[in-house]
């Protein structure tokens, strides 16, 4: 028996846009769907506001400074290629921090990576010269072997022995640095270093180099492949699917049957490894041999450029881009303006700062700030 | 007193049998050992702040990765406010206050904007080593010396007195001190009581009554003020000058410190000890040249040793509860 009155439908609803508040259209309707873009780009906003006044106090115009710096990197004969080539080591080091971060681990260790896969490259490119490019390959697939030794080793400590990753990376890191001093002015110095005083491995021969290629330098195009290899890894394999599980929930993770170990020790393999990777091809194709400076800033770039990228794979590509602007830049910059290189570092630490307070986008856009932690994870485990 | 002996035995063995040892190696080798005891306290006391520091931080739940960038800046402050002022007092008070400024930089950010802690340390290093390096200017020299300190009776001790209270600078001294104050308060005082509370288990002290954020707030922002001496050691007092980067990772060694010592202050104090001890060890070597080992990798020995000693204890420590989280309170 039907005791239900028929009820009219509702009235359709209004028509509406599917995912955008019922009053707002148009360009704010985008501005909220794009919400991290939006605030990296007032982050970025606000950074060169802060470090045009930092500028100023130097007695330099920031409109001058600023010119220069694009200049240096992007106008100049050959700066559009300088600034790639910076670009592409700063793509892997922040795919190094990447991996591992989706996992929840946090690898400070890029430094460290970057110069054993740099060392142990070289000298493999040096010694496998007479084979042309063939070479130049070994060289690379040495840095990864040996760079992702290293990531084993952070791995084993961390899922074995609870060694927090921050600590032993950091350790890692001081430890390679000797390590490879040692190594570049003992077993692997070259003959002319041993008289210019200058510590440096054998000079990598012509066949064995990394170059360009229509001015666009091959490691470039490398370190692109595999940040799109790994956005692919991440988003559409059984493998990435793992790493995500674990970092969303390690304990669901565990009771799914994903052995949490094996996944923490291959990602840290992983990322050191395209860490060791950067630093192959930074010997191979812009030094040509191994100096202990080799790594410069770029292993902590990379922990930058990871965090403004919020741990996306393909974002590291735009993230790495802007860091090797700067960075090429800066060099310039100094030489016409003297304002230190060092200015970068400041307007990084804004930009990061910025991008990184929840609270921001919460201001600006009036919604529910996004999940608060990227990477803090406690000590125990 | 005796269920106190009896609770604590293994740390009183230990204990016990860790001075014997430096006992019998003082008097067997009379002609290194107390430089080298020496060498190993002069390393340490930066890092026994530093890891007081970390311990007040992550007692109240606050992951501070920063400290090597608050040492920086305090040193960085310190010396520059004392060589263009012309005098200590005021670079002392500089550096503290910078590492006041720092911690309270940290604590803002992380408790009250709800920034993810880890972030905001490596934010500050980046800052730290950005900003004193941009406005390094080399060739100024300190108006002064930090004063040495005779204590009267301590220092007539034989190995203790030699190494601690005898000739050693007046900040080594605040050190000390400060080691036993932050244990006495964090375990016998009501502020202690209510910072374990908070790091462990922040809703429960909330419902009991206590302001978490304030708190949390607070403490960091103290905490920083040891950072701020441990920075002004580096460059006032220990060395002389300011250089790029002199922590050299000091802050990160202090947070292993710190996980090795349980979040314990007096024990965070016995490992920078050992820590300054497998230093003095690795200078030994280098100057011998002992055993054929290059000095570039005897200069690594005291980060093998974190990771050894970590390696073999860290899965034993617990970190306190809440550690790492920033504490929303239910109905915001």
């Amino acid at each position: 028996m039907s005791d239900t009155k028929t009820v009219e439908p509702p009235p359709p609803a209004p028509e509406q846009e599917p995912s955008v508040p019922r009053d707002r259209g148009g360009m704010l309707a985008y501005l909220i769907g794009h919400q991290s873009g939006v605030v990296i780009l007032v982050a970025l906003a606000i950074s060169l506001l802060v470090g045009a006044a930092l500028i100023r106090y130097q007695g330099v115009s920031p409109w001058f400074a600023y010119e220069t710096l694009i200049r240096e990197a992007l106008v100049y004969d050959g700066a559009f290629t300088r600034t790639l080539q910076k670009t592409a080591p700063l793509v892997l080091t922040g795919l190094a921090v990447v991996l591992p971060l989706r996992v929840g681990l946090f690898n400070i260790g890029g430094q460290g990576q970057f110069a054993t896969g740099a060392i142990f490259g070289a000298w493999a490119a040096y010694v496998a010269g007479g084979a042309g490019f063939a070479g130049a390959v070994l060289g690379m697939l040495v840095g990864i072997v040996c760079g992702a030794a290293v990531g084993v080793l952070v791995g084993v400590l961390k899922a074995w022995r609870g060694v927090h990753e921050v600590i032993s990376t950091i350790m890692l890191n001081y430890i390679v640095a000797g390590i490879t001093f040692w190594l570049v002015v003992g077993p692997l110095q070259a003959e002319a270093s041993k008289t210019s005083g200058i510590p440096q491995t054998e000079t990598i021969p012509e066949a064995a180099r990394v170059g360009s290629v229509a001015g666009i330098p091959i490691g470039f195009l490398i370190a692109l492949a595999l940040a799109v290899l790994c956005w692919w890894m991440l988003s559409r394999t059984t493998m990435g699917f793992r790493l995500n599980t674990v970092g969303a929930n390690k304990s669901a993770a565990g009771y799914a049957g994903i052995s949490i170990r094996t996944t923490i020790v291959l990602v840290m393999a992983m990322g050191a490894g395209l860490a060791g990777l950067g630093g192959a091809l930074e010997a191979e194709g812009t030094l040509h041999r191994f100096e202990p400076a080799i790594v410069g800033t770029l292993g902590f770039d990379g922990i930058t450029i990871a965090l403004l990228a919020r741990a996306n794979p393909l974002a590291t590509i735009p993230a790495a881009f802007l860091v090797g602007i700067l960075r090429t830049g800066a060099a310039g910059l100094q030489f016409n303006t003297g304002i230190a290189p060092e200015i970068v570092d400041v307007l990084l630490a804004i930009i990061l700062l910025m991008v990184s307070i929840p609270v921001l986008g919460k201001w600006l856009f009036r919604s529910r700030a996004d999940k608060v932690s990227v990477a803090s994870t406690s000590w125990g485990s | 007193m005796n269920t106190w002996v009896a609770k604590n035995r293994t740390t009183l063995v230990v204990a016990a049998v860790l001075v014997v040892a430096a006992y019998v190696f003082y008097y067997a080798k009379n002609d290194i050992a107390p430089s080298m005891f020496g060498a190993a306290w002069g390393y340490a006391i930066p890092l026994v702040l530093a890891a007081l520091v970390g311990v007040i931080g992550e007692r109240s739940g606050v992951v501070n990765i920063g400290i090597e960038g608050q040492m920086l800046l305090a040193a960085f402050a310190g010396f520059f406010a004392a060589a263009f002022s012309g005098s200590m007092i005021v670079g002392i008070l500089a550096g503290v206050g910078t590492g006041l400024l720092a911690g309270g930089f940290l604590a803002w950010t992380t408790v009250r904007w709800r920034m993810d802690q880890i972030i905001a340390g490596v934010v500050l290093n980046i800052v730290a080593t950005g900003l004193t390096s941009f406005y390094l200017v080399s060739g100024e020299i300190l108006p002064g010396v930090i004063p040495n300190i005779e204590v009267p009776v301590l220092s007539a001790i034989p190995l203790i007195g030699d190494v601690f209270f005898s000739g050693r600078s007046a900040i080594a001294l605040v050190a000390i001190v400060a080691a036993v104050t932050v244990h006495l308060a964090l375990f016998h005082s009501r502020w202690g009581l209510r910072t374990r509370a908070v790091g462990e288990y922040p809703s429960a002290a909330d419902t009991a009554g206590i302001n978490v954020e304030r708190l949390r707030l607070v403490n960091v922002t103290i905490a920083g003020s040891l950072a701020g001496l441990a920075g002004v050691y580096l460059s006032m007092d220990a060395s002389s000058s300011f250089e790029r980067g002199m922590t050299a990772g000091r802050g990160f060694l202090a947070l292993a410190i710190m996980i090795m010592g349980a979040w314990r202050p007096l024990r965070a104090f016995v490992m920078a000890l050992f820590f300054g001890f497998v230093n003095a060890v690795a200078s030994q070597l280098q100057q011998t040249g002992g055993v054929s080992i290059p000095p570039q990798l005897t200069g690594t020995l005291p980060y093998v040793a974190t990771l050894v000693v970590l390696a073999v204890a860290a899965g034993r420590v617990r970190a306190p509860g809440a550690v790492g989280q920033p504490y929303v309170k239910k109905d915001q």
